[in-house]
């Protein structure tokens, strides 16, 4: 327990420190929710969508932690250069135990990332509606972590250098957001993008955060619920195997 | 005289390479033990598996009377180890690096502050334990890291190259401790290096290994003996000969270039 505490700890502590990596990290948010948010804010609302930052605020929030739980996990990759990786991996403690450690810290940095956009979407004008519900919101910040950063760790073991991290941040990381109606109501599109949405499990935590914000659910809690508990727990499996396998 | 480390006929093959050809050795307890030789003869591959690190193709380890392949946490808590490379958290201060490696190695908590104070103290760093340690020196991130190697006492001490690239100074001081250490805890010390000098001032007893077998094992004394030579480098050159061996850049190495290139502390 203890050595999964110190990781997570680690972690955070190492977040804290980065203050450029906070920022930095905000800018992308940032910048979709005010050119987009604002951008398309009239248009959307004369095509009878209403508000339109009220629908982009959970998206950005979900782009947010997206974005930090997926750098998170290839942190590995950082952590193999700089050495640090073998001292965990030579310590007389189960490679699960480095590995729940590891993404458990990294979820709760990219929560915190989270909660930072949070901050910033009411800044600009976002409004809860049911602040009851706002513990419901937390639960699917916190699952939206742990799953990408569970992706994250698994991309981390397999790769061994950052050669390809344009390559995740355009063919995966983009792709994610992008098709996971945290830009465009997903009702009424053309038929191939709707089932890209359907199999892309960000979608059901942007919809499962939309909704416990006030913006009325699409697939419905328990399906967000299911799908987003079942994909991270699949992933943590997928990322804690490949974690094992590293060879140093 | 009994062992701490007892290596028979190990193998290690890189598909058809053999890393490590059939090798024995043994490590008497208390001593100091130099493994020297050429760029790719076998050193790091061959600490790999004594420290579970790798697995070997075949062949009996005991390190501490426990064999890496099947009692691979009894052996881990058996030894500290300071890698070729540094492997230090620069975004931790020392003090944070230490705690960190005292719950890894499951220190009790009341143990845990007095132990890490000792260490520190033992390679004087004590003054600068709140630095992160990206901004410490070359030699004294070794420092630190022998530190952290003996935070959780262990019997065995493994260390790749410890003093690569420090100056003179800090090299002797380096293995003033080391030698401190032996003396005063009676651990065995397990080391490779390229500088020849310093094997024959510190080692109990050399063993030679080149293209994976072993030369030649004895004191440094019986070694220019048996190749009538004055000191243990030209001992060495007669034992490996006069060839440059080339290694190639391990993929970690390109890592860190590439690093590098985009400003990584």
């Amino acid at each position: 327990m203890s050595v999964i505490y110190i990781l997570c700890l680690r972690q955070c502590k190492r977040y804290i420190r980065a203050r450029a990596r906070i920022i930095g990290s905000l800018g992308q948010p940032i910048l979709f929710l005010v050119a987009m948010g604002f951008g398309f804010g009239r248009t959307y609302e004369k095509a009878g969508g209403g508000n339109y930052i009220q629908f982009l605020a959970p998206g950005i929030i979900a782009m947010g932690i997206l974005f930090t739980a997926v750098f998170s996990g290839i942190e590995i990759i950082w952590d193999r250069q700089f050495g640090f990786l073998k001292e965990t991996l030579v310590a007389p403690v189960s490679r699960l135990q480095i590995v729940l450690g590891r993404a458990l810290g990294g979820a709760l940095v990219a929560l915190i990332q989270g909660v930072i956009v949070f901050g910033v979407c009411v800044v600009a004008g976002f409004r809860v509606e049911h602040l009851a519900y706002l513990p419901v919101a937390l639960v699917f910040m916190s699952l939206i972590s742990l799953l990408f950063t569970a992706l994250g760790t698994a991309i981390g073991s397999v790769l061994e250098d950052m050669q390809a991290f344009p390559l995740i941040m355009n063919f995966l990381v983009m792709p994610l957001f992008f098709f996971s109606g945290a830009i465009f109501p997903v009702q009424g599109l053309p038929k191939a993008l709707a089932i890209a949405i359907h199999l892309n499990p960000l979608s059901y935590g942007v919809d499962g955060l939309r909704g416990a914000l006030g913006h009325g659910f699409i697939f419905g809690l328990g399906v967000d619920l299911v799908v987003l508990g079942t994909m991270t727990a699949i992933l943590l499996g997928i990322g804690s195997y490949l974690f094992s396998r590293i060879q140093l | 005289m009994s062992h701490m480390i007892e290596v028979r006929d190990l193998v290690k093959k890189f598909g058809e390479f053999c890393a490590v050809d059939h090798i024995s050795f043994g490590v008497p307890k208390g001593s100091i033990f130099g493994f020297l030789g050429p760029n790719g003869a076998g050193k790091t591959t061959t600490i790999k598996i004594l420290t579970t690190i790798l697995k070997p193709d075949g062949g009996v380890i005991h390190v501490n009377g426990h064999d890496p392949v099947r009692e691979e946490r009894e052996v881990r808590r058996s030894f500290g180890i300071v890698f070729q490379d540094p492997s230090l958290d620069g975004d931790l201060t020392a003090l944070e690096n230490l705690e960190l490696h005292a719950v890894l190695y499951g220190v009790p908590s009341k143990e845990r502050a007095p132990r890490i104070e000792e260490v520190i103290k033992l390679v004087e760093l004590w003054d600068r334990r709140q630095e992160f340690t990206k901004n410490y020196s070359g030699g004294m991130k070794r420092r630190l890291e022998i530190a952290r190697a003996l935070l959780h006492v262990p019997p065995v001490l493994f260390l790749d190259e410890p003093t690569l690239g420090l100056d003179p100074q800090t090299r002797n001081h380096i293995w003033n401790y080391i030698r401190a250490l032996r003396d005063e805890r009676k651990i065995t010390v397990f080391f490779t290096t390229h500088y020849m000098e310093e094997a024959e001032r510190v080692a109990d007893e050399i063993a030679v290994i080149d293209r994976g077998k072993i030369v030649t094992q004895g004191t440094p004394a019986e070694l220019k003996l048996k190749t009538q030579t004055q000191s243990l480098e030209d001992a060495f050159i007669a034992l490996t000969g006069h060839a440059i061996r080339d290694e190639e850049a391990s993929s970690i190495d390109q890592i860190r270039a590439f690093g590098k290139m985009w400003g990584r502390r």
